[in-house]
Protein backbone atom coordinates (compact mmCIF):
# COMPACT_ATOMS: atom_id res chain seq x y z
CA UNK A 1 0.00 0.00 0.00
CA UNK A 2 1.42 3.51 -0.72
CA UNK A 3 0.23 6.11 1.47
CA UNK A 4 0.05 9.16 0.19
CA UNK A 5 2.27 11.80 2.60
CA UNK A 6 -0.87 14.37 2.76
CA UNK A 7 -1.54 14.99 6.30
CA UNK A 8 -5.06 13.97 7.22
CA UNK A 9 -4.77 14.69 11.22
CA UNK A 10 -2.17 17.34 12.87
CA UNK A 11 -1.78 17.33 16.40
CA UNK A 12 0.84 19.79 17.90
CA UNK A 13 1.18 20.43 21.52
CA UNK A 14 -2.37 19.73 22.56
CA UNK A 15 -2.92 19.95 26.37
CA UNK A 16 -5.66 19.37 28.17
CA UNK A 17 -7.30 19.91 31.98
CA UNK A 18 -9.83 18.70 34.09
CA UNK A 19 -9.58 20.80 36.53
CA UNK A 20 -6.47 20.59 38.19
CA UNK A 21 -5.49 17.03 36.39
CA UNK A 22 -3.43 17.45 33.54
CA UNK A 23 -5.32 14.81 31.03
CA UNK A 24 -3.06 15.23 28.61
CA UNK A 25 0.65 16.85 28.11
CA UNK A 26 1.99 18.35 25.15
CA UNK A 27 0.60 15.86 22.37
CA UNK A 28 1.76 15.89 19.00
CA UNK A 29 1.23 13.28 16.23
CA UNK A 30 0.21 13.52 12.43
CA UNK A 31 -1.77 10.86 10.90
CA UNK A 32 -1.42 10.91 6.86
CA UNK A 33 -4.13 10.31 4.65
CA UNK A 34 -4.54 6.17 4.23
CA UNK A 35 -2.50 5.58 7.59
CA UNK A 36 -3.59 3.30 10.40
CA UNK A 37 -2.23 4.13 13.85
CA UNK A 38 -3.21 2.62 16.74
CA UNK A 39 -3.26 4.26 20.29
CA UNK A 40 -3.05 2.03 23.24
CA UNK A 41 -2.46 2.09 26.92
CA UNK A 42 -3.07 1.67 29.98
CA UNK A 43 -6.42 3.63 30.85
CA UNK A 44 -6.42 6.87 32.63
CA UNK A 45 -3.55 7.47 30.09
CA UNK A 46 -5.53 10.16 28.00
CA UNK A 47 -6.02 8.26 25.02
CA UNK A 48 -9.87 8.66 24.67
CA UNK A 49 -9.65 11.82 25.10
CA UNK A 50 -6.74 13.06 22.36
CA UNK A 51 -9.71 10.50 20.01
CA UNK A 52 -12.27 12.78 21.42
CA UNK A 53 -10.43 15.89 21.01
CA UNK A 54 -9.78 15.64 17.11
CA UNK A 55 -13.18 15.95 16.58
CA UNK A 56 -14.15 18.24 18.67
CA UNK A 57 -16.38 16.54 21.06
CA UNK A 58 -13.52 17.58 24.01
CA UNK A 59 -12.31 21.01 24.00
CA UNK A 60 -8.38 21.21 24.45
CA UNK A 61 -7.16 24.13 26.52
CA UNK A 62 -3.67 24.39 24.32
CA UNK A 63 -2.08 23.18 21.15
CA UNK A 64 -4.07 23.09 17.56
CA UNK A 65 -5.18 20.13 15.40
CA UNK A 66 -5.89 20.70 12.23
CA UNK A 67 -8.16 17.92 10.39
CA UNK A 68 -7.96 17.99 6.38
CA UNK A 69 -7.23 20.95 6.47
CA UNK A 70 -9.48 22.58 8.98
CA UNK A 71 -8.53 24.14 12.37
CA UNK A 72 -10.40 21.95 15.06
CA UNK A 73 -9.09 24.34 17.90
CA UNK A 74 -10.16 27.62 15.86
CA UNK A 75 -13.66 29.06 17.08
CA UNK A 76 -14.50 30.40 13.85
CA UNK A 77 -13.98 26.59 11.64
CA UNK A 78 -17.61 25.45 11.55
CA UNK A 79 -16.56 22.06 13.46
CA UNK A 80 -20.29 20.53 12.33
CA UNK A 81 -18.00 20.26 8.72
CA UNK A 82 -14.84 18.81 10.74
CA UNK A 83 -16.95 16.16 11.98
CA UNK A 84 -18.87 15.36 8.58
CA UNK A 85 -15.39 14.11 7.53
CA UNK A 86 -14.39 12.49 10.32
CA UNK A 87 -16.57 9.07 11.39
CA UNK A 88 -16.63 7.94 15.14
CA UNK A 89 -17.25 4.89 16.40
CA UNK A 90 -18.00 4.67 20.27
CA UNK A 91 -17.27 1.96 22.90
CA UNK A 92 -20.69 1.71 23.98
CA UNK A 93 -22.20 1.85 20.34
CA UNK A 94 -24.48 4.75 20.73
CA UNK A 95 -27.11 3.86 18.09
CA UNK A 96 -30.29 5.77 17.63
CA UNK A 97 -32.71 3.54 19.68
CA UNK A 98 -35.76 5.06 18.72
CA UNK A 99 -35.00 4.45 14.78
CA UNK A 100 -34.29 1.58 12.66
CA UNK A 101 -30.81 -0.07 11.64
CA UNK A 102 -31.84 1.32 8.21
CA UNK A 103 -32.94 5.07 10.01
CA UNK A 104 -29.79 5.09 11.73
CA UNK A 105 -27.76 4.88 8.35
CA UNK A 106 -30.09 7.00 6.44
CA UNK A 107 -30.45 9.77 9.53
CA UNK A 108 -27.58 11.36 9.14
CA UNK A 109 -27.43 11.38 5.03
CA UNK A 110 -30.50 13.33 4.93
CA UNK A 111 -30.45 15.67 7.07
CA UNK A 112 -26.56 16.65 6.75
CA UNK A 113 -25.61 15.34 3.32
CA UNK A 114 -28.95 15.92 2.22
CA UNK A 115 -29.17 13.23 0.03
CA UNK A 116 -32.99 12.09 -1.31
CA UNK A 117 -34.25 9.14 1.43
CA UNK A 118 -33.83 6.89 -1.43
CA UNK A 119 -30.29 7.52 -2.65
CA UNK A 120 -29.80 7.62 1.61
CA UNK A 121 -31.28 3.73 1.77
CA UNK A 122 -29.20 2.95 -1.42
CA UNK A 123 -26.28 3.69 0.31
CA UNK A 124 -27.59 2.03 3.61
CA UNK A 125 -28.44 -1.25 2.12
CA UNK A 126 -25.01 -1.70 0.46
CA UNK A 127 -23.61 -1.12 3.68
CA UNK A 128 -25.12 -3.01 5.69
CA UNK A 129 -24.05 -5.36 3.30
CA UNK A 130 -20.74 -5.01 3.53
CA UNK A 131 -20.83 -5.22 7.37
CA UNK A 132 -22.83 -8.54 6.86
CA UNK A 133 -25.91 -7.44 8.49
CA UNK A 134 -28.55 -6.58 5.40
CA UNK A 135 -30.92 -9.12 7.62
CA UNK A 136 -31.76 -6.53 10.65
CA UNK A 137 -32.52 -3.62 8.08
CA UNK A 138 -35.57 -2.90 9.68
CA UNK A 139 -35.04 -4.06 13.20
CA UNK A 140 -34.53 -2.10 16.26
CA UNK A 141 -31.09 -1.81 18.14
CA UNK A 142 -32.17 -3.16 21.14
CA UNK A 143 -32.76 -6.61 19.02
CA UNK A 144 -29.21 -7.10 18.09
CA UNK A 145 -26.67 -8.45 20.04
CA UNK A 146 -23.34 -5.89 20.90
CA UNK A 147 -21.43 -7.47 18.13
CA UNK A 148 -24.22 -6.49 15.37
CA UNK A 149 -24.87 -2.86 16.86
CA UNK A 150 -21.20 -2.46 16.86
CA UNK A 151 -21.05 -3.43 12.78
CA UNK A 152 -24.23 -1.60 12.47
CA UNK A 153 -22.65 1.71 14.06
CA UNK A 154 -19.43 1.35 11.75
CA UNK A 155 -21.72 1.10 8.69
CA UNK A 156 -24.08 4.37 10.02
CA UNK A 157 -20.20 6.57 10.76
CA UNK A 158 -19.38 5.09 6.67
CA UNK A 159 -22.41 6.36 5.15
CA UNK A 160 -21.13 9.73 5.28
CA UNK A 161 -18.46 9.17 3.71
CA UNK A 162 -15.84 10.16 5.96
CA UNK A 163 -12.20 10.75 5.08
CA UNK A 164 -11.25 9.28 8.13
CA UNK A 165 -13.13 7.13 11.48
CA UNK A 166 -12.06 7.20 15.11
CA UNK A 167 -12.88 4.18 16.86
CA UNK A 168 -12.46 4.63 20.61
CA UNK A 169 -12.21 1.08 22.17
CA UNK A 170 -14.78 -0.94 19.92
CA UNK A 171 -14.53 -3.83 20.88
CA UNK A 172 -14.44 -2.76 24.74
CA UNK A 173 -18.03 -3.64 25.47
CA UNK A 174 -18.18 -6.55 23.60
CA UNK A 175 -18.71 -10.23 24.71
CA UNK A 176 -15.43 -11.90 23.71
CA UNK A 177 -17.63 -14.32 20.85
CA UNK A 178 -18.14 -10.98 19.18
CA UNK A 179 -14.90 -9.35 19.04
CA UNK A 180 -14.00 -10.96 15.69
CA UNK A 181 -16.94 -9.87 13.48
CA UNK A 182 -16.36 -6.70 14.37
CA UNK A 183 -12.39 -6.63 13.92
CA UNK A 184 -12.87 -7.95 10.70
CA UNK A 185 -14.87 -5.25 9.35
CA UNK A 186 -12.47 -2.70 10.89
CA UNK A 187 -9.66 -5.18 8.81
CA UNK A 188 -11.43 -4.68 5.25
CA UNK A 189 -11.97 -0.77 6.01
CA UNK A 190 -8.30 -1.07 6.81
CA UNK A 191 -7.81 -3.31 3.36
CA UNK A 192 -9.84 0.01 1.50
CA UNK A 193 -7.73 2.17 2.36
CA UNK A 194 -9.55 3.69 5.02
CA UNK A 195 -7.84 6.46 7.47
CA UNK A 196 -8.33 5.15 10.62
CA UNK A 197 -7.01 6.27 14.50
CA UNK A 198 -7.89 3.39 16.67
CA UNK A 199 -7.79 3.45 20.48
CA UNK A 200 -7.93 -0.19 21.31
CA UNK A 201 -6.95 -3.29 23.50
CA UNK A 202 -6.32 -5.56 21.11
CA UNK A 203 -2.91 -6.27 20.53
CA UNK A 204 -3.12 -9.09 17.36
CA UNK A 205 -5.32 -6.28 15.60
CA UNK A 206 -2.51 -3.39 16.31
CA UNK A 207 0.43 -6.04 15.16
CA UNK A 208 -1.68 -6.44 12.15
CA UNK A 209 -3.49 -3.62 11.32
CA UNK A 210 -1.11 -0.66 12.27
CA UNK A 211 1.20 0.94 10.31
CA UNK A 212 2.12 2.98 13.78
CA UNK A 213 1.28 2.28 17.38
CA UNK A 214 1.54 4.85 20.04
CA UNK A 215 1.80 4.07 23.29
CA UNK A 216 0.17 6.69 25.71
CA UNK A 217 0.77 6.75 29.73
CA UNK A 218 -0.45 9.89 31.77
CA UNK A 219 -1.34 11.81 29.33
CA UNK A 220 1.71 11.82 27.29
CA UNK A 221 2.80 9.71 24.10
CA UNK A 222 5.66 7.74 25.61
CA UNK A 223 6.51 5.95 22.74
CA UNK A 224 5.67 5.93 19.01
CA UNK A 225 6.97 3.47 16.21
CA UNK A 226 5.79 0.34 13.85
CA UNK A 227 4.30 -2.48 15.33
CA UNK A 228 6.95 -4.68 14.60
CA UNK A 229 9.49 -2.36 16.78
CA UNK A 230 6.74 -1.62 19.58
CA UNK A 231 6.11 -5.14 19.91
CA UNK A 232 9.10 -6.67 19.99
CA UNK A 233 11.72 -4.41 21.12
CA UNK A 234 10.33 -1.35 22.88
CA UNK A 235 12.36 1.25 24.40
CA UNK A 236 10.94 2.10 27.29
CA UNK A 237 10.54 0.71 30.67
CA UNK A 238 6.84 1.96 30.96
CA UNK A 239 6.38 0.38 27.67
CA UNK A 240 7.63 -2.81 28.20
CA UNK A 241 6.01 -3.15 31.78
CA UNK A 242 2.35 -2.79 29.81
CA UNK A 243 3.37 -4.94 27.47
CA UNK A 244 4.65 -7.95 30.11
CA UNK A 245 1.15 -7.47 32.15
CA UNK A 246 -0.93 -7.29 28.55
CA UNK A 247 0.14 -10.04 26.16
CA UNK B 1 -32.14 0.65 40.24
CA UNK B 2 -32.00 2.08 43.87
CA UNK B 3 -29.04 3.62 44.46
CA UNK B 4 -28.04 1.49 48.16
CA UNK B 5 -25.32 3.49 49.17
CA UNK B 6 -28.37 6.45 50.21
CA UNK B 7 -30.04 5.99 53.66
CA UNK B 8 -33.22 6.57 52.54
CA UNK B 9 -34.75 5.73 49.38
CA UNK B 10 -36.32 9.22 47.60
CA UNK B 11 -40.00 8.82 47.33
CA UNK B 12 -42.09 10.47 44.42
CA UNK B 13 -45.48 12.59 45.04
CA UNK B 14 -47.25 13.86 42.47
CA UNK B 15 -49.53 16.45 42.71
CA UNK B 16 -51.99 14.87 40.21
CA UNK B 17 -53.98 12.00 40.41
CA UNK B 18 -52.53 8.76 41.13
CA UNK B 19 -52.10 6.99 37.46
CA UNK B 20 -53.01 3.07 37.97
CA UNK B 21 -50.63 0.63 37.15
CA UNK B 22 -51.65 -2.61 35.46
CA UNK B 23 -49.40 -4.67 37.79
CA UNK B 24 -51.11 -3.03 40.99
CA UNK B 25 -53.71 -4.75 41.78
CA UNK B 26 -54.72 -2.56 45.04
CA UNK B 27 -54.61 0.62 42.98
CA UNK B 28 -56.54 -0.54 40.14
CA UNK B 29 -59.42 -2.14 42.29
CA UNK B 30 -59.74 1.24 44.17
CA UNK B 31 -59.93 2.98 40.62
CA UNK B 32 -62.71 0.84 40.09
CA UNK B 33 -64.48 1.20 42.61
CA UNK B 34 -63.98 4.91 42.15
CA UNK B 35 -65.20 5.04 38.93
CA UNK B 36 -68.19 2.87 38.17
CA UNK B 37 -69.14 3.99 41.96
CA UNK B 38 -69.25 7.44 40.45
CA UNK B 39 -70.89 6.98 38.10
CA UNK B 40 -73.88 4.41 39.37
CA UNK B 41 -74.61 7.41 41.74
CA UNK B 42 -74.68 9.52 39.06
CA UNK B 43 -76.93 7.67 37.68
CA UNK B 44 -79.40 7.11 41.10
CA UNK B 45 -79.24 10.67 41.65
CA UNK B 46 -80.38 11.60 38.41
CA UNK B 47 -83.27 9.34 38.09
CA UNK B 48 -83.67 8.51 41.10
CA UNK B 49 -86.68 10.37 43.60
CA UNK B 50 -86.07 13.69 43.24
CA UNK B 51 -86.12 15.88 40.21
CA UNK B 52 -83.85 18.07 42.12
CA UNK B 53 -80.45 15.99 40.37
CA UNK B 54 -81.53 16.19 37.33
CA UNK B 55 -82.17 19.92 36.55
CA UNK B 56 -77.97 19.82 38.20
CA UNK B 57 -77.18 17.39 35.34
CA UNK B 58 -79.04 19.37 32.92
CA UNK B 59 -77.62 22.96 34.04
CA UNK B 60 -73.78 22.09 33.99
CA UNK B 61 -72.75 20.35 30.92
CA UNK B 62 -71.61 23.34 28.54
CA UNK B 63 -69.56 24.24 31.59
CA UNK B 64 -68.02 20.45 31.35
CA UNK B 65 -67.37 22.15 27.91
CA UNK B 66 -65.47 25.27 28.91
CA UNK B 67 -63.51 23.28 31.54
CA UNK B 68 -62.08 20.99 28.43
CA UNK B 69 -61.48 23.90 26.67
CA UNK B 70 -59.55 25.57 29.42
CA UNK B 71 -58.19 22.54 30.43
CA UNK B 72 -56.67 21.09 26.92
CA UNK B 73 -55.70 24.95 25.80
CA UNK B 74 -53.88 25.37 28.85
CA UNK B 75 -52.08 22.13 28.43
CA UNK B 76 -50.85 22.37 24.85
CA UNK B 77 -49.87 25.87 25.31
CA UNK B 78 -47.97 24.58 28.26
CA UNK B 79 -45.92 22.52 26.66
CA UNK B 80 -44.77 25.24 24.81
CA UNK B 81 -43.71 27.09 27.03
CA UNK B 82 -42.63 24.10 29.05
CA UNK B 83 -40.43 22.79 25.99
CA UNK B 84 -39.00 26.47 25.43
CA UNK B 85 -38.05 26.98 29.21
CA UNK B 86 -37.11 23.55 29.43
CA UNK B 87 -34.34 23.95 26.79
CA UNK B 88 -33.61 27.03 28.21
CA UNK B 89 -32.63 25.73 31.67
CA UNK B 90 -30.09 22.96 29.94
CA UNK B 91 -29.17 26.37 27.50
CA UNK B 92 -25.15 26.69 28.07
CA UNK B 93 -25.96 30.57 27.29
CA UNK B 94 -26.15 32.29 30.53
CA UNK B 95 -28.96 34.65 29.35
CA UNK B 96 -31.37 32.64 28.22
CA UNK B 97 -30.56 30.10 31.42
CA UNK B 98 -30.77 32.82 33.79
CA UNK B 99 -34.54 33.88 32.31
CA UNK B 100 -35.28 30.01 31.89
CA UNK B 101 -34.70 29.38 36.07
CA UNK B 102 -36.21 32.91 36.58
CA UNK B 103 -39.47 31.83 35.23
CA UNK B 104 -39.38 28.35 36.78
CA UNK B 105 -38.55 29.92 40.12
CA UNK B 106 -40.84 32.33 40.44
CA UNK B 107 -44.02 30.74 38.85
CA UNK B 108 -43.40 27.97 41.54
CA UNK B 109 -42.96 30.32 44.41
CA UNK B 110 -46.63 31.86 43.92
CA UNK B 111 -49.91 30.09 44.46
CA UNK B 112 -51.45 29.44 41.41
CA UNK B 113 -54.92 31.43 42.30
CA UNK B 114 -52.74 34.74 42.88
CA UNK B 115 -50.95 34.31 39.59
CA UNK B 116 -54.67 33.55 37.96
CA UNK B 117 -55.70 36.99 39.11
CA UNK B 118 -52.78 38.55 38.58
CA UNK B 119 -51.91 37.26 34.66
CA UNK B 120 -55.64 37.49 34.07
CA UNK B 121 -55.55 41.13 35.60
CA UNK B 122 -52.23 42.10 33.79
CA UNK B 123 -54.13 41.09 30.38
CA UNK B 124 -57.04 42.18 30.61
CA UNK B 125 -55.29 45.87 30.82
CA UNK B 126 -53.10 45.77 27.96
CA UNK B 127 -55.20 43.81 25.58
CA UNK B 128 -58.82 43.14 25.12
CA UNK B 129 -59.07 38.99 24.51
CA UNK B 130 -61.85 36.77 25.42
CA UNK B 131 -61.75 35.57 29.00
CA UNK B 132 -61.80 32.72 28.48
CA UNK B 133 -58.34 32.75 26.29
CA UNK B 134 -56.67 34.73 28.86
CA UNK B 135 -57.81 31.78 31.90
CA UNK B 136 -55.89 29.41 29.35
CA UNK B 137 -52.94 31.99 28.74
CA UNK B 138 -52.60 32.59 32.55
CA UNK B 139 -53.01 28.72 33.17
CA UNK B 140 -50.41 27.70 30.66
CA UNK B 141 -47.95 30.67 31.94
CA UNK B 142 -48.30 28.67 35.69
CA UNK B 143 -47.97 25.39 34.12
CA UNK B 144 -45.27 26.15 31.43
CA UNK B 145 -42.84 26.30 34.83
CA UNK B 146 -43.47 22.55 35.83
CA UNK B 147 -43.59 21.62 32.36
CA UNK B 148 -40.10 23.32 31.82
CA UNK B 149 -38.65 20.74 34.75
CA UNK B 150 -40.11 17.43 33.42
CA UNK B 151 -38.89 18.08 29.85
CA UNK B 152 -35.08 19.31 31.51
CA UNK B 153 -35.66 16.03 33.80
CA UNK B 154 -36.41 13.90 30.55
CA UNK B 155 -34.00 15.28 27.98
CA UNK B 156 -30.74 15.11 31.02
CA UNK B 157 -32.13 11.96 31.38
CA UNK B 158 -30.79 10.77 27.85
CA UNK B 159 -27.70 9.11 27.85
CA UNK B 160 -24.94 11.48 26.60
CA UNK B 161 -23.61 8.99 23.77
CA UNK B 162 -26.01 9.57 22.03
CA UNK B 163 -25.73 13.37 21.21
CA UNK B 164 -22.16 12.57 21.04
CA UNK B 165 -23.29 10.32 18.23
CA UNK B 166 -25.45 12.53 16.82
CA UNK B 167 -23.07 15.46 16.62
CA UNK B 168 -20.20 13.29 15.44
CA UNK B 169 -21.95 12.38 12.08
CA UNK B 170 -21.72 16.20 11.68
CA UNK B 171 -25.52 17.31 12.65
CA UNK B 172 -25.73 20.51 14.46
CA UNK B 173 -26.73 20.66 17.93
CA UNK B 174 -30.35 21.67 17.16
CA UNK B 175 -30.42 19.03 14.67
CA UNK B 176 -29.25 16.61 16.74
CA UNK B 177 -31.96 17.47 19.61
CA UNK B 178 -34.74 17.70 17.05
CA UNK B 179 -33.91 13.92 15.64
CA UNK B 180 -32.37 12.22 17.72
CA UNK B 181 -32.75 13.70 21.60
CA UNK B 182 -36.23 15.10 21.53
CA UNK B 183 -38.24 11.73 20.33
CA UNK B 184 -36.57 9.84 22.96
CA UNK B 185 -37.02 12.27 25.98
CA UNK B 186 -40.64 12.85 24.48
CA UNK B 187 -41.20 8.93 25.66
CA UNK B 188 -40.03 10.06 29.03
CA UNK B 189 -41.94 12.96 29.56
CA UNK B 190 -45.15 11.88 28.82
CA UNK B 191 -46.14 9.95 31.60
CA UNK B 192 -45.33 13.31 34.08
CA UNK B 193 -47.44 15.64 31.45
CA UNK B 194 -50.34 12.79 32.26
CA UNK B 195 -49.98 14.17 36.07
CA UNK B 196 -49.89 17.03 34.90
CA UNK B 197 -52.80 16.98 33.09
CA UNK B 198 -55.18 15.44 35.70
CA UNK B 199 -53.82 18.44 37.85
CA UNK B 200 -54.20 20.80 35.14
CA UNK B 201 -58.30 19.49 34.92
CA UNK B 202 -58.44 19.78 38.73
CA UNK B 203 -56.56 23.17 38.94
CA UNK B 204 -58.74 24.64 36.06
CA UNK B 205 -62.01 24.93 38.74
CA UNK B 206 -59.85 27.88 39.82
CA UNK B 207 -60.75 29.71 36.65
CA UNK B 208 -64.34 30.12 37.97
CA UNK B 209 -63.33 32.51 40.24
CA UNK B 210 -62.65 34.51 36.62
CA UNK B 211 -65.53 34.98 34.67
CA UNK B 212 -64.93 32.14 33.30
CA UNK B 213 -67.99 29.79 33.42
CA UNK B 214 -66.17 26.51 33.14
CA UNK B 215 -68.11 23.16 35.35
CA UNK B 216 -67.95 24.55 39.03
CA UNK B 217 -68.74 27.80 38.01
CA UNK B 218 -71.99 27.14 36.19
CA UNK B 219 -72.56 25.12 39.97
CA UNK B 220 -72.04 27.68 41.61
CA UNK B 221 -74.63 29.91 39.51
CA UNK B 222 -77.09 26.96 39.60
CA UNK B 223 -76.87 26.91 43.30
CA UNK B 224 -77.20 30.44 43.74
CA UNK B 225 -80.30 30.30 42.01
CA UNK B 226 -81.86 27.37 44.01
CA UNK B 227 -79.96 27.16 47.04
CA UNK B 228 -79.46 23.45 46.88
CA UNK B 229 -75.89 24.05 47.37
CA UNK B 230 -75.20 20.66 49.04
CA UNK B 231 -76.97 18.82 45.82
CA UNK B 232 -74.98 21.12 43.37
CA UNK B 233 -71.61 20.48 44.86
CA UNK B 234 -72.39 16.56 45.25
CA UNK B 235 -72.79 16.60 41.13
CA UNK B 236 -70.15 18.96 40.52
CA UNK B 237 -67.52 17.27 42.63
CA UNK B 238 -68.57 13.78 40.82
CA UNK B 239 -68.56 14.86 37.50
CA UNK B 240 -64.76 15.72 38.82
CA UNK B 241 -64.11 12.87 39.75
CA UNK B 242 -65.33 10.85 37.15
CA UNK B 243 -63.54 12.94 34.58
CA UNK B 244 -60.10 12.84 36.35
CA UNK B 245 -60.60 8.72 36.99
CA UNK B 246 -61.19 8.56 33.43
CA UNK B 247 -58.40 10.28 31.96
CA UNK B 248 -56.16 8.86 34.66
CA UNK B 249 -56.30 5.57 33.00
CA UNK B 250 -56.47 6.62 29.56
CA UNK B 251 -52.85 7.78 29.82
CA UNK B 252 -52.00 4.91 31.41
CA UNK B 253 -53.23 2.25 28.79
CA UNK B 254 -51.24 4.91 26.75
CA UNK B 255 -48.30 4.88 28.52
CA UNK B 256 -48.39 0.96 28.70
CA UNK B 257 -49.04 0.85 24.81
CA UNK B 258 -45.71 3.01 24.07
CA UNK B 259 -43.87 0.72 26.82
CA UNK B 260 -45.07 -2.49 24.48
CA UNK B 261 -43.64 -0.81 21.28
CA UNK B 262 -40.14 -1.87 19.76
Amino acid sequence: MTATSRPMIEVTGVSKFFGSFQALKDISFTVTDGEKVVIIGPSGSGKSTILRSINCLESIDRGKIIVDGMDVSDPTTDICKVREEVGMVFQSFNLFPHKTVLENLTLAQTVVRKRSKSEAEDIAMELLHKVNITEKASAYPAKLSGGQQQRVAIARSLAMNPKAILFDEPTSALDPEMIGEVLDVMKTLALEGMTMVVVTHEMGFAREVADRVIFMDHGSIVEEGTPEHFFTAPNHERAKLFLSQIL
Amino acid sequence: MINKQSTHTPIEVGDGAAIPHKDDSGLFTAWRIAFFGAIILCLFLAFGRSEQYLAIFKFVPDGILVTFKVTIGAILLSIVFGLIAGLGRISSNRLINGTASLYVEVIRGIPLLVQLFYIYYALGRFIRIPDILSAIIAMAFCYGAYMAEIFRAGIQSIPKGQIEAALSLGMSRRQAMQQVILPQAFKVVLPPIGNEFIALLKDSSLVSILAVADLLRRGREYASETFNYFETYTVIALIYLIMTLFFSKLISLMEEKLNDGH
